[in-house]
């Protein structure tokens, strides 16, 4: 099967689908022309022209609020946000506007937009454009939240996420634009609320969310070398979760590690967790682990920045404690 | 160029401040060129006449809020190149102990409340400052610089608003050049830039921003006045940055072209324009400035070569800080 980057996968996704559906429209800062500064978009200005790929100023409240405008009155907007970071600055057009409108209006207005944006550090871009900002999202009744973990989620979620009647949010991880991955030429969409197990274990159930499955994957390969069987599962997108297939794995292998690149209090690993606490908890061996981001502002300096995150080898080794016992009655 | 009242060590001060802005940069761009900066910078050359005309018009005491393209307002405010190019590097020496980097610098010493790297992220924060000075009785100024692209952001139409109605000493600067990233000004700045803060009642100006006298010399009266309860301010400077958007911006023809850049540097800038003004009014003859040039560049490596041996900061210091004592 031909491979692709994570960036084609995306650029592909929503090119098929403007095709499809004429409503579908894109806008954002720098998203024509320049294709954004990731070059995810380059070549779309070209086939469907300025008026379906929007350059707009550095206005994020207001072009967010004219997409909500537009998805109420019959438009599919697909809103560029540069850096996840910026949610900030819409946070009331979105979390106020866009996700309660169908419920306030009980049920008559639908808001179908989707939003792109990305998370992620390490990419040495200090604190203002490095955040994971998913849970503070996923937070919000009436949003939905997709987290691809590889170029074919990437392109399967996107199409979803274009046709669904909701506000989706998709994070795509800015370090991950180059890499590739097996993704047929044939048309297909990935549902949401369906997990994917990505490597069967019996001794821990590992969930990673975006590029933390690569982690997750990771630390499997290091446990495997040891004797010890991971579980890998990717949820693919947070809301809605499927629980089922997190709940039915850890009653399998009755330990669980959640990775996620946001801060780790308050945020997607927490949520998990206690999913897992109340629906396997008489099969758990071990208490589930949570490892996110550190609760600091990410730092610039590469020393710092490093020890933010969540690793492979970080990750094994809480897996090895879990496995051997140690952490049963950790404080 | 305009005339202004001054001394020659004002001048030869400006020039200074200048070119050590223009040293600091290549030195930045060099850097990253030979992966020795980790992460993007993004580049003040073409620029210098803007922070340093107006930053010379200033005092310790007077604040300025920074952009993401702030090198130049941090070095004309006062900042070492040392601390400078150690917080480039991510070193415990930095101005921000390596926690901020190139876009967010901040020098409280010399009244840097720091750069910004959301655009238009700073604009409460100067009107803020502004605030405080006129509830304490303070007689010190804040500037605000921004990019033209910034103008696009609704806070500052809140900010301004308010500033106007309660005459705070706050100056916007807006840096026009020409560019938000890849996109040109006019195709995202609707009408006159300056109109937006007259319809609030600011006084507001364009002007030369690659002249620095008449840079210098407007903010000199704009500043005085605004100590004695005259202010809001507004100025536009027309100005153009040298370098693409951030470093790692080289192909850029097709939103920018090679003549236009070449003529912003051969015919408007601001280091070759003042250093002719110098020589031909008799403030300093070519050598004297060579010499000048010559002792910046020095520094210059000095710093560099210091910043890149120095300490990383120690990793007890990651979540130290995340909340004052
Ligand atoms: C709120 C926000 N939106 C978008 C960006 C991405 N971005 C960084 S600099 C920039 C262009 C800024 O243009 P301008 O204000 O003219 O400043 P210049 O870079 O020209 O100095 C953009 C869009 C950002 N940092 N913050
Ligand atoms: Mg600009």
């Amino acid at each position: 099967m031909r491979e692709i980057t994570l960036s084609q996968a995306v650029n592909e996704a929503i090119a098929e689908e403007m095709r499809r559906d004429p409503t579908v429209f894109l806008m954002g800062e720098d998203v024509a022309e320049a294709g954004t500064p990731f070059k995810v978009l380059s070549g779309l200005v070209e086939e469907f022209g300025t008026a379906r790929v929007i350059d707009t100023p550095i206005s994020e409240p207001g072009f967010m609020g004219m997409a909500v405008g537009a998805a109420m009155t019959g438009a599919r907007p697909i809103v560029d946000l540069m850096f996840g970071d910026f949610i900030f600055l819409i946070m009331d057009q979105l979390c106020n506007q866009a996700a309660k409108t169908h419920y306030m209006s009980g049920g008559k207005l639908t808001v179908p937009l989707v939003l792109r944006t990305n998370l992620g550090a390490t990419r040495r871009s200090a604190a203002q454009h490095s955040q994971s900002l998913q849970a503070i999202v996923a937070h919000i009744p009436g949003l939905k939240v997709a987290m691809p973990s590889s170029a074919y989620e990437a392109k399967g979620l996107m199409k979803t996420a274009i046709r669904d009647n909701n506000p989706v949010v998709i994070f795509e991880d800015k370090l991950m634009y180059q890499d590739k991955a097996p993704v047929q030429e044939e048309e297909y969409l990935i549902p949401f609320g369906v997990a994917n197990v990505k490597r069967e274990g019996r001794d821990i159930t590992l969930i990673g969310t975006s590029s933390m499955v690569q982690v997750a994957e990771k630390a499997a390969e290091i446990l495997a070398a040891e004797g010890i069987s991971a579980e890998v599962i990717d949820p693919r997108t947070i809301v809605p979760l499927d629980e089922a297939t997190l709940v039915e794995s850890v009653k399998k292998t009755s330990r669980a590690i959640v990775i996620d690149e946001g801060h780790q209090s308050y945020g997607v690993t927490a949520e998990i967790a206690s999913r897992l606490n109340e629906k396997a908890f008489y099969h758990l061996d071990a208490p589930v682990l949570r490892m996110g981001a550190m609760d600091v502002p990410v730092p610039f300096s590469p020393a710092l920045e490093d020890l933010t995150v969540p690793t492979p080898e970080g990750v094994a080794a809480n897996a090895r404690r879990l496995c051997a016992g140690e952490m049963i009655h950790a404080a | 160029m305009a005339k202004a009242k001054s001394n020659t060590e004002d001048y030869l001060r400006m020039y200074t401040q200048m070119v050590r802005i223009r040293t600091f940069e290549d030195n930045a761009n060099q850097l990253y060129l030979s992966a020795k900066m980790p992460g993007l910078t993004h580049m003040y050359s073409g620029e210098e006449a803007v922070a340093v005309g107006i930053c010379e018009a200033l005092t310790d005491d007077d604040r300025i809020t920074s952009t993401h393209r702030g090198h130049g307002h941090c070095v004309a405010k006062g900042a070492d190149f040392k601390q400078m190019f150690c917080e480039l590097l991510g070193k415990a020496e930095g101005y921000c102990r390596g926690k901020g980097g190139s876009m967010h610098i901040a020098d409280q010493s010399h009244g840097n409340l720091g750069a910004n790297a959301i655009v238009g992220g700073s604009m409460g924060i100067a009107t803020g400052s502004a605030l405080r000075a006129k509830l304490q009785g303070s007689d010190d100024v804040t500037v605000c610089f921004f990019g033209d692209g910034a103008t696009a952001q609704g806070l500052m139409y809140e900010v301004m608003n308010m500033a106007a109605l309660w005459k705070l000493p706050v100056i916007y600067a807006c840096e026009n050049n020409g560019y938000s990233e890849y996109t040109k000004t006019e195709e995202i700045a609707a009408g006159s830039i300056t109109a937006r803060a007259e319809a609030f009642g600011i006084e507001a100006h364009q002007v030369d921003g690659q002249d620095v006298l008449a840079v210098n010399d407007l903010t000199r009266k704009l500043v005085a006045r605004a100590r004695k309860g005259e202010g809001p301010f507004f100025m536009e400077l027309m100005t153009y940055r040298y370098h693409g958007h951030h470093v790692g911006d080289i192909n850029r023809e097709y939103y920018r072209s090679k003549a236009e850049e070449k003529d912003w540097r051969d015919n408007r800038d601001p280091i070759i324009r003042f250093r002719a003004h110098l020589v031909s009014e008799g403030i300093a003859s070519e050598d004297e400035l060579d010499a000048l040039n010559a002792q910046i560049e020095k520094d210059a490596a000095e710093a560099v070569a210091y910043a890149l041996e120095a300490a990383y900061p120690d990793a007890s210091e990651v979540d130290m800080h995340v909340y004052a004592a």
